[in-house]
C-alpha cells in the first residue's frame, strides 16, 4: 500500500484507515457524519496528498493543453484563474478529469486523480514533446484541503505562519476557482466539497505540522467518507464511479466542460463527441432521490414500469437531506416516474436536477 | 480492539445475545459490528409477532457505507423491538449493548443458547477479523 506522508498522523488521530485504490487513507476519524456536518457548518480538513500535481512548462505549454483537454485553456486569462477539465482519449472516453492552474504563459499546473496519474503522466510525456513541453513530476510536494464555510479564516494564519504573509495576504484575496503560489507553496481558492475554502500544496515534510496546526485551529480531520457524500451533495462527479474510458463526458453531466467553440480548435475526442452527438439518444445523467427509508448504492438498477432503464453510478446517504441520494445514468427514453431495486424490493425514486444541495440547504 | 462485555453470548457474524433467565433473550450487534459499518442511517426491524428461525433474517441495518442483515442468533418469536431505533440508529453507534439493543425473543428451545460463542470465543473472532 501507497501512504502519504500524513498517514501516521491519521492514525495518530484514531482514523480508520482503508484501502483506496493503491493507497492507505483515511475514511473516517469515528463518525463521517459529524465530519460531514463540519464542513458544511464550520471547516474541515482532508489529505488529498495521493492526489497528483503536474507542472508543464514550455513557450507553447498552452497550446498543448488546448489539444490535450476537452475544455479550454484559452479561457485562463489571468494568472492564477483555474479550470475544471476532462482529458479524453480518441474515442472520446475519459482517461481523466482535473484542474488545471494558469500560473504563467510557460507554466501551467495540473492536480489529477491519484487512480489514474499513472496513465496521465504517460499520456502527457507522450505529447509534450510534440510542443517542446516539459512535465515535472511534482511527488516532491503534499496536498491538504481545508474547506467549509470558516475553512479560509481559519487556514490563513496558518499560511502566514508557515509560507509567509506574502502569500496568507495573496490568499486571502483571492476570488473564488483562482490560486496563489509562493517558494514551494501554493494556494488555490478551489475544492471538492461545493464549500467555499482552499486546496494547499506544500514540501513533504511541512505537512505535518500544517497539518497539526490546523486540527489545533479547529479545522476538524475529514476522511474519505465525508469528501464521498460532500462532493456528492454538491453534484460533483466522481472519476471511476460516474464517468471513465468507456463513458462519454455527453452522458455522464459533463456537457458543460467541453468547448465545442472555437471550431477551428481541435482537441483529442472532439471528433468522436461530435459523431456521437450526431447520432443522438444519448444516455441521461441525472440525480435521483429516495424518498423512503434506505441507501441508493452504486450499481443498483432502475426501472420504468417492468423495463430497466438504468443504473446508480455513485449513491449514499445525504446527512443535509437526510435521504439516500445517487447519480444515475439511464436510457434516452427513460420516464420520469422510476423505481429502483434495492435487494429485491422496487422502491419509488424521483429525478431531480443537480446538485441536490447548496450552501447547506436542499436545492434540488 | 472493540469493547466486548463478559456477561454475553455472541455470533460469528457479530450479533450479541443477552439471556434474561426467563426463556426470553435481547439481542443486539456488537461494537465490532457498528465500527465496521460506519454511522447508521436507517434500521429495519422485525415485527412483534414474527417467528424467526436461527439464522434467520431480523432486520437490515444500514450505514454510510454499507447494508448489512442480521441474522438472528436464535429460534423464537419476537416479543418487543427497540422503536427508539426508527428515529435515531445512532443509538447503536453510540451503546451497542445498551440502548443500541434491537429486538427481544421468547426462545422455542432454551438449550439453543448453549451453541453460541462465550466472550472467549468472539474475542478470537474479532481479532482474526482484524488481521
Amino acid at each position: 500500500m501507497k501512504k502519504t506522508v500524513l498517514n501516521q498522523a491519521h492514525r495518530d488521530l484514531k482514523a480508520r484507515m482503508v484501502p483506496f485504490g493503491e493507497w492507505d487513507m483515511p475514511v473516517n476519524y469515528g463518525s463521517q457524519i459529524e465530519e460531514h456536518h463540519a464542513v458544511r457548518k464550520d471547516a474541515g480538513m482532508f489529505d488529498v496528498s495521493h492526489m497528483q500535481a503536474v507542472d508543464l512548462t514550455g513557450d507553447r505549454v498552452r497550446d498543448l493543453l488546448r489539444y490535450l483537454l476537452a475544455n479550454d485553456v484559452a479561457k485562463l486569462k489571468n494568472q492564477g484563474k483555474a479550470l475544471y477539465s476532462c482529458m479524453l482519449n480518441q474515442q472520446g472516453g475519459v482517461i481523466d478529469d482535473l484542474i488545471v492552474y494558469f500560473m504563467q504563459e510557460n507554466w501551467f499546473r495540473l492536480v489529477v486523480n491519484a487512480g489514474t496519474a499513472e496513465k496521465d503522466i504517460q499520456w502527457f510525456q507522450q505529447h509534450a514533446p510534440d510542443y517542446g513541453v516539459s512535465v515535472k513530476v511534482r511527488d516532491d510536494l503534499a496536498m491538504i484541503a481545508v474547506q467549509g464555510p470558516n475553512a479560509r479564516e481559519k487556514a490563513i494564519p496558518e499560511i502566514a505562519i508557515f509560507a509567509g504573509a506574502t502569500l496568507s495576504a495573496q490568499a486571502a484575496a483571492l476570488k473564488p476557482f483562482h490560486a496563489a503560489v509562493g517558494d514551494s507553496w501554493f494556494v488555490g481558492r478551489t475544492g471538492y466539497t461545493g464549500e467555499d475554502g482552499f486546496e494547499v500544496l506544500m514540501p513533504q515534510d511541512k505537512a505535518v505540522p500544517f497539518w497539526n496546526a490546523l486540527n489545533k485551529a479547529g479545522v476538524r480531520p475529514c476522511g474519505l467518507g465525508a469528501r464521498d457524500t460532500l462532493r456528492l451533495e454538491a453534484g460533483m462527479n466522481l472519476y471511476g464511479s460516474d464517468m471513465d474510458e468507456q463513458t462519454s463526458p455527453l452522458e455522464a453531466g459533463l456537457g458543460w466542460t467541453l468547448a465545442f467553440d472555437p471550431e477551428d480548435r481541435d482537441f483529442v475526442g472532439k471528433q468522436a463527441l461530435e459523431t456521437r452527438k450526431t447520432e443522438g439518444h444519448l444516455q441521461k445523467f441525472t440525480g435521483i432521490i429516495l424518498e423512503g427509508r434506505g441507501v441508493l448504492r452504486d450499481h443498483q438498477k432502475l426501472f420504468d414500469g417492468e423495463t430497466e432503464v438504468g443504473e446508480i453510478t455513485s449513491g449514499g446517504f445525504s446527512p443535509t437531506l437526510e435521504k439516500a441520494i445517487a447519480f444515475a445514468r439511464l436510457s434516452a427514453d427513460a420516464g420520469e416516474t422510476l423505481h429502483v431495486d434495492m435487494r429485491g424490493k422496487k422502491l419509488p425514486v424521483k429525478r431531480v436536477k443537480l446538485p441536490f444541495a447548496r450552501a447547506g440547504k436542499a436545492c434540488y | 480492539m472493540s469493547y466486548i462485555p463478559s456477561d454475553l453470548l455472541f455470533t460469528s457474524s457479530h450479533e450479541w445475545v443477552r439471556d434474561e433467565g426467563d426463556d426470553t433473550v435481547t439481542i443486539g450487534i456488537t461494537d465490532h459490528a457498528q465500527e465496521l459499518l460506519g454511522d447508521l442511517v436507517f434500521i429495519e426491524l422485525p415485527e412483534v409477532g414474527d417467528t424467526i428461525e436461527a439464522g434467520g433474517e431480523a432486520g437490515v441495518v444500514e450505514s454510510v457505507k454499507a447494508a448489512s442483515d442480521i441474522f438472528s442468533p436464535v429460534s423464537g418469536e419476537v416479543i418487543e423491538i427497540n422503536e427508539d431505533l426508527v428515529d435515531s440508529p445512532e443509538l447503536v453507534n453510540e451503546q451497542a449493548y445498551d440502548n443500541g439493543w434491537i429486538y427481544k425473543i421468547k426462545l422455542n428451545d432454551p438449550s439453543e443458547i448453549d451453541g453460541l460463542l462465550n466472550p472467549e470465543a468472539y474475542t478470537e473472532v474479532v481479532e482474526a477479523d482484524e488481521h
